[in-house]
């Protein structure tokens, strides 16, 4: 049999990689200190940018750069499931309504589902979270919303406004670090002014203001993804 | 005999398992579940190198020092790579819609156009 065959194979195959992994974890040691630059931010992470969560702090501060560059990707992604998922005419085509115990749920959960998800990216440099879990759990509203509700769609000009204005942003606070004289995505805020202390809400620097805008970039372009996902092409397959 | 931690273990399971699904299954979405299984079991791996024994998460609040928390680079590529992850999974399966569309089936030795 050919598909016995096949899988034996894969299946060979697999144990070789799994014994190659295997061999190659060993000779890194589990729970030790391995850290290099990881302490330095560790040690520095207060008075440098004002944040306690040292996560949030390298993804937005030490390394906004490639935050900006994941953000992008995220943003091409969202536009190629439109670009692929494009039809001249689309329409939601669920023909069952939800539930009552659904309907009645999504419409008492809805606003602290999004409550929720803007608490975990206002407070990313305080706890754990930040911009992209909290635009995820905004985005889970919204789809939450398109199961209870056969006709339900998001307001597209109004999200895509926004993403797009929210991406703009992200780059002019970027850009403002450069025109004060220093490097692009610099932290003004808490570099020059120290605004609030450390470990309440009112600090951080630029993290909560960038992790706000993340948050709703990321919670409109996951909604237009379910979106486009959801909705069929009416009349014909072309 | 090798020896290796549990978490090491596992996180190599996973991966293991989601190839198993991705080399085997003739479903393109088992395919795309076996590519995220994968994806956690990367993850679970680089979260569990930058684990210290004893120390906390890298949040410094009251009572953790800098020399009580683990290392926060992993996971803040983590955090990076499940971004990534969302948005190739949603591209493959949007590819997966199309491709049902055309050929009326997900079972990928029927699409035949995608035989190598």
């Amino acid at each position: 049999m050919v598909s016995i065959l096949k899988r034996s194979l894969a299946i060979i195959t697999i144990l070789i990689i799994g014994y190659w992994l295997a061999v190659a974890m060993s000779h890194v040691p589990f729970g030790q200190d391995k850290m290099l630059v990881g302490q330095y931010y560790l040690n520095h992470v207060k008075d440098q940018t004002g944040a306690i969560n040292a996560v949030t702090a390298i993804v937005v501060n030490y390394r906004g750069f490639d935050t900006l560059g994941e953000v992008t990707v995220l943003f091409i992604a969202s536009t190629g499931v439109g670009a692929l998922l494009w039809k001249r005419k689309r329409e939601r085509t669920a023909r069952v309504p939800g539930s009552v115990v659904l309907t009645t749920g999504t419409r008492f959960l809805f606003p602290f589902i999004v409550l929720f998800g803007a608490y975990i990216f206002i407070h990313g440099h305080l706890t754990p979270g930040g911009g992209f879990p909290g635009g995820a759990t905004i985005a889970t509203g919204f789809l939450l919303l398109y199961m209870a509700f056969t006709v339900y769609e998001i307001p597209h000009k109004g999200f895509e406004v926004t993403e797009g204005l929210v991406g703009m942003s992200y780059v002019a606070v970027g850009l403002i670090g450069l025109l004060i004289g220093s490097y692009f995505l610099y932290d003004w805020i808490w570099q020059t002014w120290h605004v609030g202390t450390v470990g309440k809400l009112f600090s951080g620097g630029f993290i909560p203001i960038i992790y706000i805008l993340i948050g709703l970039k990321v919670g409109t372009e996951l909604s237009g993804i379910i979106d486009n996902m959801l909705k069929e092409g009416v009349s014909g397959n072309d | 005999m090798i020896e290796i931690s549990a978490y090491y273990f596992g996180a190599i399971a996973l991966i293991m398992i989601g190839l198993y699904a991705v080399l085997v299954k003739k479903n393109l979405l088992k395919m795309l579940v076996g590519l995220s299984i994968m994806e956690t079991g990367v993850n679970l791996l680089l979260i569990s190198i930058g684990y210290i024994n004893g120390k906390s998460a890298p949040i410094l609040s009251e009572g953790i020092g800098p020399k009580q928390a683990v290392d926060p680079i992993p996971q803040a590529l983590v955090l990076t790579a499940i971004v990534i992850g969302v948005a190739t999974t949603a591209m493959a399966l949007s590819a997966a819609i199309i491709l049902y569309e055309k050929y009326g089936t997900l079972n990928i030795e029927e699409i035949r156009r995608l035989r190598g």
